[in-house]
Parts: structure tokens; sequence; C-alpha cells
């Protein structure tokens, strides 16, 4: 499907997205309240995206960036969804019931970033200890041991 | 991670209802068949595997973080050491990358070795898989027979690259090194090597009743939970999801060449084996049309000595031994990345275990778990 029709949909679905074309894929900005229920859209309706390939967080030290890749096996089209968070208080719905990969991929972020996701199924820690204090991949993170600055 | 706390959680004690209770074991992290530290936890029900809850992270570098305060040629050399199997094409992913954000033209016969080298490292791998897969299952003799071939591939590496495991041969702008004087003769001698041989493998494993059995109907994944779960490389074509990123969205070379891509419909462990053997022809094939084939000229681009990727966001994926790899750079005009993400196909495809396994016998576990080619340090990152 053509760009301009993924645009339609979208802001039929959402009409809040903000659309940038700078990047290799359609890039849509959505507010973090809007994410679940476009999810659902965008993989139940017509545009069928069902595979999320990718998905991460960003610091820009004055907010979080949630950004998710997603592509359809049946079209071939890809978009990436971002979503500005909060970064004293950030948080997001989960969208693990929607795309399963997700849950991973959300416990990773939930761990390293601090990004809290709503009626997640199981929201602990996968990589780090339990007791570990601190978000590492946070651009304010310090740790003088075993971090070397060069 | 693990807590002392989830060995006294739960004990055999029958239910209130009078049924069997639960019982808690431990598979790792230090277990021959998990082939890294993967700690397992699994919560049976007699016999039948309830939940497993996989804890990671014994191996985590935090090789993301690890990038930001690198520079983007020294960046790659860590890439490496996450899918140790595969470090020529991770390395390719992340060299591609650097490449798209600089628009950098890689000669052709940089692109030529590239592909060689990726669809040797494809068929090492496999054999490595194969060998290891089979020993978890009870046949000790095939691993023999794989680490055969797949010392011959690390032979020719460690001429052409000087590493036999991590390689960094691949660079912003084409490969490291020229091919050694001897890498045709040593490629053309293991294609022989490797058509004449393989047939054993057939005898030895694939036409095995046992090892049929043991892997015929156990852990079945469905197309539409492959694709939800984000699971690629064979764990996805074994369920039947178009997923090669060769075909899919072509890069260096793969566009000239004619394969094809091996796609099973049965979505269990067998599948996902078949997927990989017939891979190695593919792989075989593509080092055959383009052995004779390697373009003279430069094997590296005229790069400046510091790289700069203009501001912007890039993602580049390559196909690995294992599945899509991707990389995500997220620069903002300096000579390091801002953020670096690491999309690895053995995460993704772990995330399918405790869906593929519920409701199986534990026996059936290593089947189930085997297939899915886990590289531990791919998934702790």
């Amino acid at each position: 499907m053509s760009i301009e029709e993924i645009k339609e949909y979208i802001l039929s679905a959402e009409p809040t997205a903000a659309f940038d074309e700078t990047g290799e894929w359609l890039n849509i900005l959505i507010s973090p309240e809007a994410w679940k229920p476009l999810a659902e859209k965008l993989k139940q309706g017509v545009l069928l995206f069902d595979y999320l390939f990718c998905l991460t967080c960003i610091d820009w030290k004055t907010h979080l960036a949630m950004v998710y890749h997603l592509s359809s096996t049946t079209y071939r089209h890809s978009i990436v969804i971002r979503a500005n968070l909060d970064r004293d208080r950030p948080r997001i719905e989960t969208v693990s019931d929607t795309w399963r990969t997700s849950e991973f991929h959300e416990r990773e972020v939930f761990e390293l970033f601090g990004v809290e996701f709503l009626h997640h199924p199981d929201l602990r820690k996968l990589i780090l200890t339990d007791d570990f204090e601190g978000f590492p991949l946070r651009k304010d993170f310090e740790d003088p041991i075993n971090m070397i600055k060069l | 991670m693990y807590t002392q706390t989830d060995i006294i959680k739960d004990t055999t004690q029958p239910g209130p209802d009078g049924t069997e209770g639960e019982l808690v074991i431990n598979v790792g992290p230090q277990h021959p068949a998990t082939h890294g530290v993967l700690h397992l936890v699994i919560t049976l029900n007699g016999e039948t595997i309830q939940k497993i809850e996989p804890h990671l992270g014994y191996i985590h570098r935090s090789i993301e973080k690890m990038c930001e305060s690198l520079s983007y040629r020294q960046f790659i050399y860590v890439t490496s050491r996450m899918d140790y199997l595969s470090a020529h094409i991770n390395n390719l992913g992340c060299a591609q990358c650097v490449e798209k954000g600089m628009q950098i033209e890689v000669p052709g016969r940089a692109q030529v070795i590239r592909v060689l080298m990726s669809e040797l490292t494809r068929i090492a791998s496999h054999e490595l898989w194969i060998g290891a897969m089979a020993m978890d299952l009870g046949a000790f003799t095939p691993f023999f027979y794989t680490f055969r071939e797949r010392e011959t591939i690390n032979d020719i590496m460690e001429e052409t690259c000087g590493a036999r495991l991590t390689m960094n041969y691949m660079v912003p702008g084409g490969v490291m090194y020229d091919l050694h004087p001897d890498f045709h003769k040593r490629v053309k001698a293991f294609v022989a090597q490797f058509k004449h041989k393989v047939t054993e493998l057939d005898d030895l494993v694939t036409n095995n009743i046992i090892f049929q059995s043991r892997t015929k109907g156990v852990g079945i994944l469905s197309r539409e939970d492959a694709i939800s779960y984000g699971c690629t490389g064979p764990v996805g074509r074994g369920s039947g999801v178009n997923c090669d990123i060769r075909k899919l969205y072509p890069y260096a070379v793969y566009d000239t060449l004619s394969f094809d891509e091996v796609v099973e419909t049965a979505g269990d462990s067998f599948a996902r084996y078949m997927v990989r053997v017939k891979e190695m022809y593919q792989s075989i094939s593509i080092i055959e049309q383009l052995i004779d084939n390697i373009p003279e000229g430069e094997f590296q681009a005229k790069t400046k000595a510091v790289l700069k990727l203009p501001k912007g966001e890039f993602y580049t994926r390559v196909e690995t031994a294992r599945g899509e790899f991707g990389v995500y750079i997220v620069s903002e005009g300096a000579t390091t990345p801002y953020r670096i993400k690491f999309r690895s196909p053995g995460f993704s495809n772990l995330s399918a275990l405790h869906h593929m396994a519920k409701g199986s016998k534990i026996g059936d576990l290593m089947a189930t778990m085997g297939t899915l080619d886990l590289v531990i340090p791919d998934i702790d990152r």
C-alpha cells in the first residue's frame, strides 16, 4: 500500500497523529495514550501490521521516546511509531497481547530505561539482577566501577 | 535474573483438590544442553511442562551502552562477541548501517567477498548446530562428522581473516584485507568435500528413525504465532513464514544470485532441522556461483580516518544463521553513536519457547529448545 493510503488510514484512526517522512520509513508520532487503541487497529485493520520487528527506547535527556518498528508480512510495508514519554514518570500501555514478541522486549526496556508498561502480564527484570538500581541505558546513568569513560 | 527465593517457592506437596503437586526444576545456568549460560525455571505437573521462564543476563555486557562510547570503526568489533557463530554476518550488518548513513559505495570485489564469507559462516554455524542438536538427543557420533566440515571452514577463515571465531573482517567500506592466495583453492576443496560427505549426515541423522520420531510433531509453532513472536530465520521458515532477508530486502550481491528460500510448513522441530540442512545446500550453491567470479579491484573503499554519521536514524538488517539481525543507529552527527539497538534474532526466538513447550513432556524439551539454535551472548548482549 502506498504511503498516502497508510497516512489516511492512520489519520482516520488517530486524528492527532503527526507524520514525518524524512527517514527510510514513514514516522508517526503519537501520544502515549493513543498507542493501545491504534495498535489494535494497525494489526487487525486493513493495513495488517502483524510483525513488530524492533521495539526500543531512546533517552533524549529531556524525555524518553519509545520506538516501534512495524511491518506487514502480507503487504511488506513498514512504519515507525514513536511516542514521547515523560522522563520522570514514563508509562505507556503494553502491546504484548497484540504482538507477543513485545512481552520480552518491553521487559528489557523496563529494566534498562525504567519505562513502566501498564497492564503488562509479567513486568519484572529480565537481564539485570533483582536488586540492581538505576537504569543503565539512560544517559545520566553512572557506574564508577564498571564503566570506563574514553 | 535468578534469586534465592525462587528455589524454595514451590514444593511437591499435592494441591488442595488432591491433584498432583507442581514441581519446579532448574535447567542451567550450567547445563550441557543449554549451550551457554541460559537458565530455565520449569514448572512441571508430573512430566508435563506448565511454564518455562527463561532467566537471562549471566553474560550481559551491555554492549549497546558500550557502543555509545565507541567510534563507528570500533563498535563493529564488539558485535563479533554477540552471535559468535555468525560473527561475519553481525559485522556485515553493522558495516552496512554505517555505509548507509555515510553513503559509502562498496567495491564489487568486497561485496562478493562479503557474501562468500557470510555463506561459509552460515554453513559452519548450521554444521555446529546439527552436531550439537544430535548430541542433545543422545547421538554423539554426528558431532565429530559435522565438526570435521566446520574445522575446514575455520581454517579458511583463519588464513584470510587471522581469526577462527571473532573475525572482525567486515569494516565500513569493504573488508579489512584482501583474500589469502590459497582462498580459492581451499574453498573449492571444501565444496567438493562437503558434497561428498554430506550424505553421511543423511544416513546418520536425517533418515535416523530415532531422530525423526523424537523431533516430528514436537514443539509445534504455528505460522501466526511465529510472526507474532517475531521468530525469524530457520525457526520462522520452519513454520512457513517467508522471512529470508536475503530475498525480501537483498543486500550485497544477493539479488544477482539464484538460490531458493527454504520454507517448511510443518512447524515442528523436524521442519526446523530440515530448513537448516537444505539451507546448507543453498549456501553451497551460492558459493559455487561466486567462487570463480570474484571481480578484480579494490577490496575496500577509500574512507575518511574518522567516520561521522549525519544526524538521523539508520536501520539495516541482515540474515544471520539464526534469523533477522537488525542494527538501529541513532546519530546526532558525532563520531560516536547516540544510541544503538541490536535486534538480535535469538532474543525473539527464545520468547516463543514457553508457548512451544507448554503442555508437552519434559523429555521433549531438548528437542524443542535445541531447534531454536540459541546462542546466549546474542540474547544477553
